[in-house]
């Protein structure tokens, strides 16, 4: 432990509102902490630099799942273990559950919050994929009110977001619509549990008469941030799943895919990877077509 | 500084205990330090290794990864907490039993993760308990004698069930 805890104040609000009108009053001084397995792992290494911290763990508004006939709203304070214990977001929103089964352990899954994952803003972050390809927005609060915007607008850059300084995440919304799509999620990495990402993507498409009619794809690790693959998913739009078809995708995803090296892979590998990821995906739902 | 320390009460091992501490000091530290309950191990310090698990609110955490401000008011199960009036828990009879510790420092988080499987899934299948313990790591046994030792209990907890069951017929 190299961090002094005496360096750091920590104030627990209490309620929502209490923890906006705090960051309407100092915008830009407090560091909201929530399930804390980020900035505990920044304050253990000595590298926690903020010197005021906000807790919003055990704030009851930011947690909570409400499904609805066409939507679900996940609040930004439920734990990755909320979500993969929820039966209706597991039968409906299969990829967000899953993804929430694969994060760290279940000590951590325990703790880490949905918001936190998307405010920490990791290229490699578990649940973005999945949510990217639900269509998913996210939803942002402040003394001032409420704003909903689509959650791929969220990230602007290497751990950047569009939040203010007086900001929280409040939840996230998903529609329905997709449980008659095609889906697919998959992380690679060193092992199963407790690795980063070296990549992951994610894949939601709907075919009509043989043909792809929507399809999203999203990725981690392929690029500055989680975000959609635009380019890969023109290639196939429109087209019937062919060996040419997926040839296509490869060579469109090594082109769009903006990797980097680092401790975990390679640019080239991830690359690679993405591409067959993307190959494998469309490869099930050819197979799918030709038996349903 | 610390007449500024926040005054922080949780339930820890069925116990009221309050303490005046740093609210960023960690509940591992506070656990260990102020409360001399030094059962849950450091090891990697940043959420990896599962050494300080314990448990908070019935969930299985990383007690080095939590803030003590986040604990006021929590109910704290520590491995010194298993035992029920003197008898060690059935997971740290097969642990004993089953070559399930060795070194020992893994051992806590090990029960710990173990307990929060079975006391949510009470007959866990071989992949269930390795996910159940994905976070832990161990030096020593390999792990089949860890995953071996959880089969263990929760198989002698089926057995005394369909023991009261035929009792009851």
């Amino acid at each position: 432990m190299r961090g002094n805890s005496e360096a750091h104040q920590l104030i627990a609000p209490g309620s929502l509102r209490a923890a906006l009108e705090l960051l309407a009053a100092e915008p830009g001084i407090w560091t909201p902490i929530a399930g804390g397995t980020e900035i505990m792992v920044a304050h253990a290494a000595g590298r926690l630099t903020a010197p005021k911290l906000v807790n919003l763990w055990g704030i009851r508004e930011l947690r909570f799942i409400n499904v609805t006939a066409d939507s679900v709203a996940i609040g930004a304070g439920s734990t990755f273990v909320d979500l993969r214990r929820y039966a209706e977001l597991c039968e409906s929103w299969p990829l967000v559950a899953r993804a929430a089964s694969w994060i760290g352990s279940i000590a951590n899954q325990s703790r880490a919050t949905l918001g936190g994952n998307l405010v920490n803003g990791s290229p490699a972050a578990d649940s973005s994929p999945a949510l990217l390809v639900y269509d998913a927005e996210i939803e942002l609060i402040s003394d001032r009110g409420s704003r909903r915007i689509p959650y791929s607008e969220f990230h602007t850059g290497y751990k950047r977001n569009v939040l203010s300084t007086d900001e929280l995440v409040y939840a996230l919304h998903m529609p329905r619509r997709f449980s008659h799509h095609e889906q697919y999620l998959r992380k690679v990495g060193t092992r199963r549990a407790m690795a980063i990402s070296k990549v992951a993507l994610a894949g939601t498409a709907l075919l009509e008469n043989g043909i792809v009619n929507e399809i999203r794809l999203a990725a981690a690790s392929l690029a500055a941030y989680p975000a959609r693959l635009y380019k890969t998913e023109e290639s196939v739009l429109g087209r019937p799943i062919t060996r040419e078809t997926i040839a296509g995708a490869r060579t469109a995803l090594m082109a769009e895919a903006a990797p980097i090296d680092d401790i975990r892979s390679t640019a080239e590998y991830r690359k690679r990877v993405g591409a067959n990821l993307v190959a494998e995906f469309l490869d099930e739902i050819g197979r799918e077509v030709a038996n349903p | 500084m610390s007449e500024c320390w926040p005054s922080i009460t949780m339930r820890v091992n069925g116990e009221s205990r309050t303490v005046h501490v740093p609210p960023m000091k960690r509940l591992l530290d506070v656990l260990r330090e102020d409360l001399r309950l030094t059962g849950a191990k450091e090891g990697c310090g940043e959420g990896e290794c599962g050494s300080c698990s314990v448990r908070m609110d019935g969930e299985l955490v990383n007690s080095c990864l939590i803030p003590v401000l986040q604990a006021d008011g929590a109910v704290i199960q520590t491995v010194e907490g298993l035992p029920t009036n003197g008898s060690l828990h059935p997971l740290q009879e097969c642990f004993l039993a089953c070559g399930g510790a060795q070194c020992g420092i893994c051992t806590p988080g090990m029960l710990m993760a173990a307990a929060q499987l079975i006391e949510r899934n009470p007959h866990p299948s071989m992949a269930e308990i390795r996910e159940g313990l994905a976070g832990n790591l161990c030096r020593c046994t390999g792990f089949m004698r860890i995953f071996e030792s959880v089969l263990a209990a929760a198989s002698q907890a089926q057995d005394s069930e369909s023991d009261k069951a035929s009792h009851a017929r």
